[in-house]
């Protein structure tokens, strides 16, 4: 029986995929499977799309920049280096439409205007969800060796060999502590005037904390910032890792004596004191007697986990304070064959996260390219569909890898994630197999090959590193770094060549002329 | 899964942490990253450079040198400590050989982290001294 809307798209019923999730992994997702032809539902809980943006961050500005005007033409494959925040097409209509919803106030999008550009691009790239249809349950079923996927949902059943969950990483998560229950999470913080002349005690010192704490700035009394660790600053890290720069506030604050405390302490316990004031008693982590802390409100900014529901009692792993599903290099469930996740759950697949520098798949940007990557994937595995895989002549070799580093931007948002592969073809020659995750063509040994991406080692310097695999045998060649990232280059090409030749000398086939 | 407090009750069994207190514990805990790895997983890759330093919080691995396994890693156990230190490409692979749940800590946050934690250094090094004794051993 089909229940919902009337008109609304996917009654309950069997297809080939399911996909879970109208935020940006969602819609991303769903257009690619549509892009190589893969039959597919989509269902939401949500009542439009946008999913954690229709929402959050609280204080209504992203972390994510898009530069209405930057070095390269608009709408083009290389402006995606620049445009963190429009999703990815191949229709020419619904490309690059971030910057189209920015009013010049600021390069980082409010978040309706990021709400806007996810609708718009679910409206031009024609993605269909069945909106208010909420996911209660999963079975599984086995039957003659196949595995189907029972999705029970407020709008009936839907059966499926593969499940895709794009639900984000959106349930607040609230440490182990006695009167914990006295604070409040980061999403049911209060409008800022709430605080006015308040003592805050914010639990967490990450980005969601300090993104808190600059928004108090202007009301709270007193803030105070508080968690075992030393707070980390993506300033210092060189990368993304760490409290991103437009947070720093607070941290200055502290350092020059004005109103704000960052502290390294655990929390011990909380209790209200008669007059209604939250008392915390915190313990120092940095070797300091313990601190109790009066305050007026106190906010645990302590993160959030994934909503998985009953898939962990199925068997899917997870790991870490945030629940994250395990999963392989191709962002399938590694204990629970036949889910896969895209949007921020792909966090799980953590690459070879070389220097200690994550993916980028827990943000637009990353998250965005892995779902292309996923629907090629799921079309040549599961669903036998032939992907074309051209010819590439060693004669336009070197000219190709050099602008893959230098334009390519898969490979410059997720750097030592995703990478671009070329493989000598048995039956002889070179063929482009796409981009694909990097751990993937490290640890899945096969024909000779060469694969390349961008790296950063947290030294400030983003550069190319060519992997030669030639029989079997796995080795990397980082190219020598160039501040201005200028890599089409004479010097980058013959960078190339070298390492180019002895592939092609193992693989039998004549190098370019040089 | 294990929760922070689960986690700063593992680590208080192990020897390399047995001097912290349980706030210094915690503290790990948050600066090192719980990770789990699915069975027959690399985890370090040899010769790649990179990587980052390992403390084994449940399952088995093994080191494996050029195809050859040397050794087995279980619980307690750390791995990745010597790559970083030299600035080299790890020698080994080390391979779960079961689901393998972890704590890691970046390379390039690892000198940071001894140095602020002396006492770690300090039973890290009789572990390395262990190893350099077993190995000499070995081969006389």
């Amino acid at each position: 029986m089909t229940v919902g809307v009337p008109g609304q798209p996917f009654p309950a019923g069997a297809y080939p995929v399911v996909v879970i999730g109208s935020g940006p992994g969602g819609l991303q997702v769903s257009h690619a499977l549509a892009e190589v032809g893969i039959d597919h539902a989509v269902i939401s809980q949500d009542p439009s799309p946008g999913g954690m943006f229709r929402r959050w961050p609280f204080f209504q500005r992203l972390l994510s920049w898009t530069k209405p005007h930057a070095p390269v033409e608009r709408g083009t494959r290389a402006y995606e280096r620049y445009d963190w925040n429009s999703l990815l097409t191949m229709r020419a209509s619904a490309q690059a439409l971030q910057p189209t919803f920015m009013d010049g106030s600021s390069y980082f999008p409010s978040r309706p205007e990021m709400e806007a550009n996810l609708a718009a691009f679910t409206e031009r790239a024609r993605i269909a969800v069945r909106y208010g249809c909420t996911w209660t349950g999963t079975r599984v079923e086995e039957r003659a060796g196949a595995t189907t996927f029972v999705v029970e949902t407020s709008d009936g059943e839907y059966r499926c060999r593969v499940l895709v969950l794009a639900v984000g990483v959106a349930e607040p998560h609230v440490p182990d502590a006695p009167g914990i229950e006295l604070a409040h999470h980061y999403g049911e913080v209060k409008p800022a005037e709430a605080y006015a002349g308040k003592r805050v005690l914010i639990l967490g010192k990450q980005n969601s904390g300090f993104e808190l704490a600059s928004g108090l700035l202007p009301w709270a009394r007193q803030i105070v910032l508080s968690s075992p660790s030393p707070a980390s600053l993506s300033v210092d890290t060189r990368s993304l890792v760490g409290v991103r720069a437009r947070y720093v506030q607070p941290y200055e604050d502290h350092v020059l004596g004005g109103g704000v405390s960052v502290l390294n302490a655990a929390t011990g316990s909380i209790e209200q004191l008669p007059d209604g004031v939250l008392r915390a008693h915190l313990h120092r982590s940095d070797g300091g007697g313990d601190l109790v802390i009066d305050a007026d409100a106190i906010i645990a900014a302590t993160g959030f986990t994934a909503p998985l529901l009953d898939l962990p009692r199925l068997g899917c792993q997870v790991f870490g304070a945030s629940r994250l599903p395990v999963q392989t290099p191709w962002w399938e469930s590694a204990t629970l064959p036949g889910v896969f996740f895209a949007g921020t759950l792909g966090q799980g697949a953590r690459g070879l996260r070389k220097h200690g520098i994550p993916s980028n798949s827990g943000a637009v940007h990353g998250a965005r390219y892995n779902a292309r990557v996923l629907a090629r994937r799921l079309a040549e595995n599961r669903f036998g569909m032939g992907i074309h895989r051209p010819v590439v002549e060693p004669e336009t070799l070197i000219d190709f890898l050099s602008s893959e580093i230098a334009d390519a931007p898969e490979l410059f948002h997720q750097r030592a994630y995703l990478a671009r592969v070329i493989s000598v073809d048995p039956a002889g020659g070179l063929r482009d197999d796409g981009v694909q995750p990097l751990a993937h063509a490290v640890d899945a040994g096969g024909p000779n090959a060469i694969f390349v991406t961008l790296e950063a080692d947290g030294s400030g310097a983003i550069y190319p590193v060519l992997y030669t695999r030639i029989d079997g045998a796995v080795n990397e060649h980082p190219l020598e770094p160039d501040p201005l990232l200028r890599y089409d280059t004479a010097e980058t090409r013959g960078a190339i060549a070298s390492v180019v030749g002895p592939l092609l000398k193992a693989s039998g086939i004549s190098p370019p002329a040089s | 899964m294990a929760t922070r407090e689960e986690l700063v009750d593992a680590l208080a069994g192990f020897t390399l942490f047995g001097d912290l207190t349980r706030p210094q514990l915690t503290s790990v805990v948050h600066l090192m990253e719980e990770v789990l790895f699915a069975e027959g997983e690399r985890v370090l890759r040899q010769g790649l450079t990179g990587s980052g330093f390992f403390v084994v919080l449940d399952g088995e691995a093994s080191v494996v040198v050029d195809g050859t396994e040397r050794a087995k890693l279980t619980r307690g156990d750390f791995f990745g400590e010597a790559s970083i230190l030299l600035g080299q490409p790890p020698i080994a692979d080390v391979v779960a050989l079961r689901p393998l749940q972890c704590l890691v800590l970046p390379g390039p946050q690892l000198e940071q982290f001894l140095i602020a934690n002396p006492r770690v250094l300090y039973r890290m090094l009789q572990a390395q001294t262990r190893r350099l004794q077993s190995a000499q051993r070995f081969r006389s």
